[in-house]
């Protein structure tokens, strides 16, 4: 050990003041952050659509290997993802609602999930270029998927479920403060 | 087949002027040729030589032909035709190859590195310099006997390089050179020539409205003028300065490898152990009576496997590693060589680590990610991703201040030694610099959960973790391209959180697997804050802008 005495930064956790000391909360939640911006209801419909199907095929397939093939192991898999599926389609309001996403002063943040819960955060100026996609069922709610992608090898945000306008404003908005923020890769 | 060789001396002297003078230019005549040309000559003559009876079965029609076709070419009086033919094939070939040397063109300005190619298909390739992720200068072992060399752009992307391929070995060090000193001061290059266009219109238009005043507006524009324009000189000559002494001599590596240790490194592998254990299955799989076909099946595995090692020593002997005005230069290779520049910056996260065969001896490998890297497909010599192959602590601390200027200090060193060493558990007593994860980590890793740890210095963040192989990551915060950080409901349940660094694909990647929830939070908010700030003050990709030869990263502050 050269030397003792390094600068505070090196111990991070004593420069903050721990957020909740007195009762430590389990959950993963950022502290004052703002309001979060929720995306549009409607896109539930989207996630229910997107399970069913998936159900759907997954279930008919297993269906025919059970009964064609005589697999029986098939019809377990089926009705694992049976099963699954609808606890999915449960939580499936909730999980949507805890989509959010949260402009601030130089970066992007984005959350998501009840069950397993994350965070991202991307400064603007590493965006590459942002992409708005819009699937079948997403385009008859009038909404889109907004991605910014980043250089890094794993996908930036990607937040699903705005409505369309919002989408392209927000795509507008993202553009511009990239530009203004502007830096190397 | 020496006739397209021969060929090659006579247009040679061509393009001896400076290439980046804006003007399209013409590689190696060899070119194509060094390009797989003497492969597809040597596989057509092959196919001929096997090819042999069928062919005279073809044209002369006569079972079990026995004697030799030239013979019987000469007996029947067709000479002329056959010479013809030949001659007609080697004239096709001749021609093939011209044409698409004379098509293969580039051209480099201060701005942009242009290639065209293509005979049928036309490509055209441009990247932009103060994008330029590294070059590099491969020198494959059949161009290199030709004195050709190839320079390879490095542009951010998958397989985004352009390549120029080949060019004579002296013309492509200059070259490499100038590409770097372009790259480096763009923003100077063009400062002289713009300004005193702006500047005249100012002392033109300034000197009318207060001129029926006064006599001080007299003085004044052309003071500012003056002013401005020894700016611009003095930017000019700052820009031209490092051009006059570089490069002179090659930079002295300041790494050395011996032979022993590089060789001891490459036997001491995981694939060495997976050798063994292979190898020990086999025998127990004999001794239990099975047949030979396994023996079979295995040993040419076995065979490639020598391949495998002589590769991996004859590819990183004489290795070297030095700084230079333009960046981190690394050399490696027996045979074929390559030389690749990464300039300042451009390094977006590095691992020291020490596989466990290796701790007995206190070796460390550094390897990087940078943004320029080609997908592992593409042939030649793909940029490397290693700055050291093998070496010891101390190696490891010249290599790192290599790589990030600045990070050198006392303070940073013992960071450093601590993220490589240490761990919660052995400096129970002693101040950690890291930000440990609690002992309840152990039950999701039961091993290495005294060695998971967090911090940041500066424009670096550091990430420990690894017990089996010791790993310390190292991410510049201007080059982090985001953060993240997660939890399930196991983690939940303990109170941890899971952290992840986002940066470019390559073989480093920055996560933590166990960290405390409010830690979780603490380093969400140092992460996103620290790549904004650092982003803002770094300069690195035109990194002379700032005269002094290391630029940038350190300036936080």
């Amino acid at each position: 050990m050269p030397d003792r005495d390094l600068p505070q930064e090196h111990l991070p956790a004593a420069q903050l003041p721990a957020p909740e000391s007195s009762e430590p909360s389990k959950r993963l939640e950022l502290a004052d952050v703002g309001e979060w911006k929720r995306v549009s209801p409607k896109y539930v419909l989207v996630e229910i659509v997107g399970t069913i199907l998936n159900a759907v095929v997954v279930c008919g397939g297993a269906s025919l290997l059970w009964l064609l093939l005589d697999q029986t192991w098939a019809m377990w898999v089926g009705i694992v993802v049976l099963v699954l599926s609808i606890i999915n389609l449960i939580f499936e309001p909730r999980r949507v609602r805890s989509i959010g996403y949260l402009l601030r002063a130089d970066d992007l943040l984005f959350r998501r999930g009840i069950l397993f819960q994350r965070f991202v955060a991307v400064p603007y100026g590493r965006m590459q270029l942002i992409d708005i996609t819009r699937g079948p069922v997403a385009r008859w709610l009038g909404l889109a998927d907004l991605k910014f992608v980043t250089a890094a090898a794993t996908a930036g945000v990607s937040i699903p479920g705005l409505a369309e306008a919002d989408a392209e404003s927000l795509r507008d908005r993202l553009v511009e403060l990239a530009e203004s923020r502007r830096a190397g890769l | 087949m020496t006739e397209p060789a021969a060929a090659v001396p006579a247009p040679l002297a061509a393009p001896r002027t400076d290439l980046t003078d804006g003007e399209w230019h013409r590689l190696h005549p060899a070119t194509p040729l060094l390009r797989g040309g003497i492969f597809m000559v040597a596989i057509i003559g092959f196919i001929v030589a096997n090819l042999r009876e069928r062919l005279i079965d073809l044209f002369i029609g006569e079972e079990n032909y026995g004697g030799d076709p030239i013979d019987e070419i000469y007996q029947r009086g067709a000479t002329g035709w056959a010479l013809l033919i030949i001659g007609g094939v080697l004239l096709v070939i001749l021609v093939a190859f011209y044409l698409s040397w004379r098509m293969h063109t580039f051209r480099v300005n201060g701005e942009i590195v242009e290639v065209r190619s293509g005979l049928v298909f036309r490509s055209h390739r441009k990247a932009r310099l103060d994008r330029v992720q590294g070059v590099n200068l491969a020198r494959p072992l059949i161009p290199r006997l030709f004195g050709a060399a190839r320079v390879e752009i490095t542009v951010a992307g998958q397989d985004g390089n352009v390549q120029l391929a080949y060019l004579g070995s002296k013309l492509a060090d200059d070259l490499r050179r100038d590409i770097l000193h372009l790259a480096s001061g763009l923003r100077q290059a063009r400062q002289p020539g713009i300004t005193p266009p702006d500047v005249a219109p100012d002392a033109l238009a300034a000197p009318p409205l207060p001129g029926d005043s006064t006599a001080p507006p007299l003085i004044g524009p052309p003071a500012a003028h003056s002013a401005l324009g020894t700016f611009a000189t003095a930017r000019f000559n700052e820009f031209r300065a490092p051009e006059l002494d570089p490069d002179a001599a090659p930079p002295e590596s300041i790494v050395r490898i011996p032979p022993g240790r590089l060789i001891g490194s490459v036997v001491l592998s995981g694939f060495t152990v997976f050798l063994l254990l292979a190898g020990v299955g086999l025998i127990i799989s004999v001794i239990a009576g099975s047949s030979g076909w396994v023996l079979v099946a295995v040993l040419p595995g076995l065979i490639g496997s020598a391949g495998y090692y002589v590769s991996r020593i004859t590819k990183t002997l004489r290795f070297s590693i030095a700084g230079t005005p333009d960046g981190v230069r690394v050399g490696y290779g027996l045979l074929s060589t390559t030389s690749q520049t990464l300039p300042p910056g451009r390094i977006h996260a590095i691992k020291v680590s020490q596989p466990i065969l290796w701790r007995k001896f206190g070796w460390w490998q550094i390897s990087i990610n940078t943004a320029g890297q080609a997908s592992g497909r593409s042939s030649g010599a793909v940029t490397s991703t290693t700055l050291l192959p093998v070496g010891t602590l101390a190696d490891v601390e010249k290599v790192l201040q290599l790589a990030l200027p600045g990070f050198d200090t006392d303070a940073h060193r013992a960071l450093v030694e601590n993220g490589l060493l240490g761990g919660r558990k052995r400096d129970a007593g002693l101040a950690d610099f890291y930000s440990n994860a609690p002992a309840r980590a152990v039950w999701l890793r039961p091993f290495s959960w005294w060695r998971t740890g967090w911090a940041v210095s500066g424009p670096v963040a550091l990430v420990r973790r690894g017990v089996l192989s010791r790993d310390l990551i190292l991410v510049p915060l201007a080059r982090m391209q985001g953060v993240r950080i997660s939890q399930g409901a196991i983690r939940r349940r303990l109170r941890l959180a899971s952290a992840d660094l986002h940066t470019v694909a390559g073989p480093v990647s920055a996560s933590l697997s166990v960290i405390d929830v409010d830690e979780a939070l603490v380093l969400f908010e140092w992460m996103s804050t620290g790549a904004v700030r650092s982003a803002l003050a770094d300069t690195s990709h035109q990194w002379s802008r700032t005269a002094t030869p290391v630029p940038a990263t350190e300036a936080t502050e």
